[in-house]
């Protein structure tokens, strides 16, 4: 199946621009994201809150509601314009070709029924099947994502599931229809660190297995590196920078991803005196100018940063960024900004 | 803490446990049953340091931050604040002392009240401990904002109108109103953004040195504790497994779910590996957390520990020296670490190198 489209991507976002009406204006929450992945390949977007990668997601399953809602552009999967698609067939794509798992288990389990009815359910709406093949698949499938005791869990309801067994489940209920992709919303976000250990590895094991392509949105570097191949950096509703991970993580070319890379303390290394933190704060969605909006926190800005910087390769192939630096004086710029005010204070 | 070589502690607290009673089954007819939040923990901190407290979901260590600062009345143990005994002091009592230790919250959206104004947030303890007129009390907010850096004139604005990253620095004005020795931090940073977690990280780091204040800081990311800590306490199932200072315990963890803390850190790896530049091999822990109100008998970390032999169902481990300020509870220690004699604190040496 896969194959025969082989030549082209497994999803590409073609220019998606979101925005909502509001009563104090329009709130651009996405301002052309185009984006494209591959079969079989993971893909982190990193971004803080506000920078539109969770409602670019939502935009992609069809899953944002709001009469306010302005939603631009085209989402193309085998061949189809996702966005046109009638309600019914894109049903049938939801939860099956493509499946999406969030941050907190309990908006995709609803506490009224066992775990098992839950995914059974799910996959009786995509499969022709009774209820006890059902059934027998849903423990199957428990078993699979690390339940213990498969068979008495899933009788059990959400509320009697810890919350990395709830993300196990909920994963479980994603994987059921096999989904050439995945998309992931902050997994690991709300579990503790031994547990978002287990539910990466758990992540990787099934990559592996079903060779499903993996759409991670987080705001967890950590994370992008543990699972991702590629990374897109966005912020304000745009794309920054992109990359394979190590170039990213080895050479980020953005100020913006300079100043998220400082910011985290890193373990594995000795100390450092300060954070390289980000002054200020993100802008508001109501209020965004035209030129980088990256603009008003960057410490390198000059008189170009006030017209919009087209996301390019400039750097090598397979790399885009949108900075108006020259790429030639950028790394001098970026061992300045992370390592410059801890020279400083160790001197 | 029997640690007690350098100057005396700011506060010390020795065996402390707290437990809450809980009822199961239907109509709370059921058994009752006890949840064991804290469970004998001990320690000290100095004047002018911060120490660290990590652990994950359930460890107890809020419930541990609260105690410290009395928000929770300890079932047994003793805490002592700058001298006092303040483990059973009246409210009335506890007043002056109050002043002197803060908190400051996890969620700076639920620990601000939204009706107020932050001249009224940040001024409130002024007003409780009657100091100064309305306009002093005025002033001295103005100050505060500037100190945490933000501006003067937002002394009017409600809560609503600030973002998280600013919200978090209301909280800490607040909690800085009343000059305090003593500043308890549960989770401070979390919920907020990494670029912002950066910068009120600094922030604190800034008014440490400023003010000279002592801080405990408590957090489940290993990353930020071992930025700001002097001294990091590893708390699992209400108990303390290991207490070393921040650079001893992440290069030689002496308790194995220590080390299985830190090997899952996800890494970055940015290329550059500099001198000290640490790799641990990823080690995943099977299973959670037990239940705290059932805690596992002997070491409550052996169901999921990988060194574990009978003796650690058996017998819980005590905390005991390994030289250097370096603590550990534990049956099978890491790297062949053995712990000193009975006659301790002064071969410390062989230890820290």
């Amino acid at each position: 199946m896969r194959d025969e489209i082989a030549t082209s991507p497994l999803l590409e976002i073609r220019d998606l621009r979101i925005s909502f009406r509001t009563e104090h204006g329009l709130a651009r929450a996405v301002d052309g994201l185009s984006l494209s992945i591959e079969a079989g390949e993971a893909v982190g977007i990193v971004g803080e809150s506000g920078s539109g990668k969770t409602i670019s997601m939502l935009a992609v399953m069809r899953l944002i509601r709001d009469p306010n809602a302005v939603i631009e552009g085209q989402v193309l999967h085998r061949g189809r314009d996702l966005m046109q698609l009638p309600e019914r067939e894109m049903q049938a794509v939801r939860g099956g070709d493509i499946a999406m798992i969030f941050q907190d288990p309990m908006t995709a389990l609803t506490p009224v029924y066992t775990v098992g009815w839950q995914i059974a359910e799910q996959l009786r709406a995509h499969e022709p099947l009774s209820k006890r093949q059902a059934r027998v698949r849903a423990v199957s499938l428990l078993a699979e994502v690390g339940i213990p005791n498969p068979e008495r869990r899933v009788d059990e309801y959400p509320h009697q599931f810890s919350g990395g067994m709830r993300q196990r489940a909920m994963i479980a209920m994603a994987l059921s229809c096999n989904p050439s992709l995945l998309i992931a919303d902050e997994p690991t976000t709300a579990l503790d660190v031994t547990v978002q250990a287990q539910i990466l590895e758990l992540m990787r094991r099934l990559r592996r297995d079903h060779g499903s392509s993996v759409l991670l949105i987080t705001h967890d570097m950590g994370a992008v590196g543990e699972l991702a191949e590629r990374v897109v950096v966005m912020y304000a509703g745009r794309v920054v920078e992109e990359g394979p991970k190590e170039a990213i993580f080895r050479d980020p070319q953005h100020p913006y991803t300079w100043g998220l890379l400082g910011s985290i303390p890193r373990v594995d290394r000795a100390r450092v005196r300060r954070l390289a933190a980000i002054p200020g704060s993100p802008p508001s969605l109501l209020d965004l100018r035209e030129g980088c909006r990256f603009e008003p926190r960057c410490g390198y800005r000059f008189e170009r940063c006030a017209t919009r910087p087209e996301l390019l390769e400039r750097v090598a192939p397979g790399r885009r960024d949108a900075c108006h630096l020259d790429p030639s004086v950028r790394p001098a710029l970026r061992r300045a900004a992370l390592d410059g005010e801890n020279a400083q204070a160790s001197a | 803490m029997s640690d007690a070589s350098q100057s005396p502690a700011l506060l010390e607290a020795t065996d402390l446990v707290k437990h809450f009673p809980v009822r199961t089954g239907m109509l709370d007819r059921g058994p009752k049953e006890v949840v064991h939040a804290v469970d004998g923990v001990s320690l000290a901190v100095r004047p002018g340091e911060t120490l660290g407290v990590v652990g994950e979901s359930g460890c107890g260590k809020s419930t541990l931050g609260r105690l410290l600062v009395r928000l929770h009345d300890p079932t047994s143990g003793s805490i002592v604040f700058d001298g006092t005994d303040i483990t059973t002091l009246s409210r009335r009592q506890l007043r002056p002392f109050r002043r002197q230790m803060q908190m400051i919250f996890q969620d700076p959206y639920a620990s601000l009240n939204p009706r107020k104004r932050v001249v009224q947030l940040v001024g409130d303890p002024f007003r409780i401990h009657g100091e100064g007129s309305a306009a002093e009390v005025r002033r001295r907010v103005q100050g505060l904002l500037e100190v945490v850096g933000l501006s003067p004139d937002h002394i009017n604005r409600y809560p609503h109108e600030f973002s998280g990253g600013q919200r978090q620095r209301i909280g800490v004005a607040r909690a800085l109103a009343l000059s305090p020795k003593l500043i308890v931090a549960d989770e401070p940073v979390s919920a907020l953004d990494v670029s912002i977690q950066a910068q009120v990280v600094n922030l604190l780091d800034d008014l440490q040195d400023e003010f000279g204040l002592t801080y405990v800081f408590i957090a489940h990311d290993l990353g930020v504790v071992r930025h700001v800590s002097d001294r990091i306490m590893v708390m699992y199932l209400g108990a303390v497994v290991e207490i070393a200072s921040a650079d001893t315990l992440y290069a030689n963890p002496i308790h194995p779910y220590t080390d299985a803390l830190l090997s899952a850190m996800p890494v970055i790896d940015t290329g550059d590996d500099l001198e000290g530049t640490v790799r641990r091999s990823r080690i995943v822990l099977e299973g959670e957390v037990p239940s705290p109100i059932n805690p596992p008998t002997g070491c409550r970390f052996h169901p999921r520990c990988r060194y574990a032999t009978e003796v650690c169902s058996a017998e819980r481990p005590q905390l005991v020296p390994y030289g250097d300020g370096h603590f550990a509870a534990c049956h099978h220690p890491l790297g062949g670490a053995s712990p000193m004699g009975a006659t301790e604190g002064t071969t410390a040496s062989e230890e820290g190198a």
